[in-house]
């Protein structure tokens, strides 16, 4: 009798060990799908990193210039948009200056979407932002670190139009504006090469200039020495970045909404992790027996 | 049915078509696959074309162009030649009996490159990395601080002294190695939690699209 049981429970590991791969896959999709459907507040407990971020933003006063560079393309818009959102949201209710570019094709038209949804909100609507004044975009331009270098001698050898085709010169915002000593701050959201690490290097380094970021997840942790060194004010990794940027501000968005979602997958993964290692350590357990 | 409605659909059909995948392969997903890899080839042509092409190379070509049958004089957009000239020696690859030539550009492009960064490496990644990690161990009524200090300073000792092959990792050596090998594995289990959790954050847009934007079950 026990020696069934024995069998039985041997072959219960044994199944759960092999597993097929795809019932795993079915768990993740209703974990990550199902919470979509509610609307459940989750506390997000912000950290000093993305505190970092936003302070450097909120500590601006009114009229300051703000250079936001979008190094990301579509296959980032899950983390970076609620970023970028949230970004433009936080600089024009503090009527901050915002010339924006990208060292990737798609950045710019990525801060389009994203100002294009911003530009909803009832208050934005209010102030009547005007495109050359209170905002710009420069658009795209290769050259990756280059660009960065060259911007630090003069934005108008990088770009000398903006993406409209308007010379900068002709631009009342980008009047006075030669190089990073005319910007107070930059900001950037990257999803990799080129991005926040070539800004560090060819613009924080050398030209000294103020710089706070959002990153993907995959890339926040190779980020986060900067910001012990001082060299960034502070990073948003990820989701988890973004929702703290909304809670921040104080306008909780998308980023918040897929937390919930972001928190059930993480569970059913690390569920998948404690069983998986059960099933491993009680095999091993009775082989050795 | 409007333009955008149609753009919906053929995301989420195309979405559904790569997700197939997790079930098995076939069919549905290989034309999702070879479609996406398809567009992606041809808009990469199209922005190199448009965005580097004719505005770094031809545009400046012609501005020296200019400039010499007007002026009669020889400016430094010429030198976009050189750059020119480098580019069509690459190409040069699709001919083996001259194809050797191609490795002047490679060269070129591994000589600046390596140049530019080795300077930016060293001392954004280096110095002041280093420089960062030198530290007062105890912070007099700081308790956090203290902690954090002595866990960067332990943790790049202990982490060097893992890399450091030329002594055997033994005694207090071998000690230290292996609290080094501590830090290195909690340092990769933040990295696979991160990384996780950008692949969730995917997953959740590309379910996002499918329940709101096409299903519209999701306001």
């Amino acid at each position: 009798m026990n020696q069934e049981t024995n069998q039985e429970q041997k072959s219960f590991w044994e199944k759960l060990l092999a597993i097929d791969r795809r019932i795993i896959f079915l768990f993740i999709i209703v974990a990550v799908a199902l919470p979509l459907f509610f609307r459940v507040s989750m506390r997000i407990p912000v950290t000093p990193v993305a505190e970092g971020t936003y302070g450097a933003i909120e500590s601006l006063p009114a009229g300051s210039k703000v250079l936001a560079s979008f190094d990301y393309d579509p296959g980032s818009m899950p983390e970076l948009q609620p970023m970028a959102e949230a970004f433009f949201r936080h600089a024009f209710r503090n009527d901050l200056k915002v010339i924006i570019m990208g060292l990737w094709p798609q950045g710019p038209l990525q801060a389009n979407i994203a100002l294009e949804e911003v530009f909803q909100d009832e208050d934005l609507k209010a102030k009547n932002l005007q495109y050359g004044i209170d905002y710009v975009n420069l658009g795209f331009t290769a050259g990756n670190e280059v660009v960065i270098d060259r911007m630090g001698h003069s934005f108008e050898e990088s770009y000398p139009k903006d993406g409209q085709g308007t010379p900068l010169s002709e631009i009342p915002l980008m009047r006075g504006v030669r190089n990073y000593d005319n910007v107070d701050l930059i900001f950037n959201l990257s999803a990799g090469y080129p991005g926040t690490q070539e800004w560090v290097q060819y613009a924080v380094d050398v030209f000294h200039v103020k710089l706070a970021a959002g990153n993907t997840a995959v890339q926040a942790p190779a980020m986060y020495p900067y910001v012990q060194t001082g060299q960034l004010s502070g990073v948003l990794g990820g989701m988890k970045g973004g929702a703290e940027y909304e809670t921040l501000l104080g306008i909780p968005g998308r980023a918040v909404r897929y937390m919930f979602s972001q928190a059930v997958a993480h569970a059913v993964i690390c569920l998948f992790i404690i069983i998986g290692n059960l099933a491993f350590f009680s095999m091993r357990k009775r082989r050795k027996a | 049915m409007s333009g955008e409605v149609v753009g919906v659909w053929i995301g989420a059909i195309l979405t559904l078509g790569i997700f197939s995948f997790l079930y098995k392969d076939n069919p549905f997903y290989k034309f999702s696959e070879a479609l996406f890899v398809g567009v992606s080839a041809g808009y990469w042509f199209v922005v190199t074309f448009w965005q580097y092409f004719l505005p770094k190379l031809i545009d400046n070509l012609a501005l020296a162009y200019t400039v010499l049958s007007v002026e009669g004089k020889i400016d430094y957009h010429w030198v976009y030649v050189l750059g020119g000239g480098l580019g069509v020696l690459m190409l040069l690859r699709l001919f083996p009996s001259v194809g050797w030539l191609s490795r002047w550009s490679l060269a070129f492009i591994v000589g600046t490159t390596a140049g530019l960064q080795f300077t930016r490496y060293l001392e954004s990644n280096g110095i002041i990395q280093v420089k960062g990690t030198i530290l007062p161990l105890i912070v007099g009524g700081n308790l956090n601080t203290t902690i954090g200090n002595l866990v960067i300073v332990v943790g790049t000792f202990c982490g060097l002294i893992y890399f450091f092959f030329s002594k055997e990792h033994k005694g207090a050596f071998g000690g230290a190695a292996r609290v080094g090998v501590w830090f290195l594995m909690i340092t990769f289990g933040a990295l696979f939690g991160y990384t996780v959790m950008s692949r969730m954050s995917l997953l959740i847009g590309r379910m996002d699209y499918l329940f709101s934007n096409w299903l519209h079950l999701i306001g």
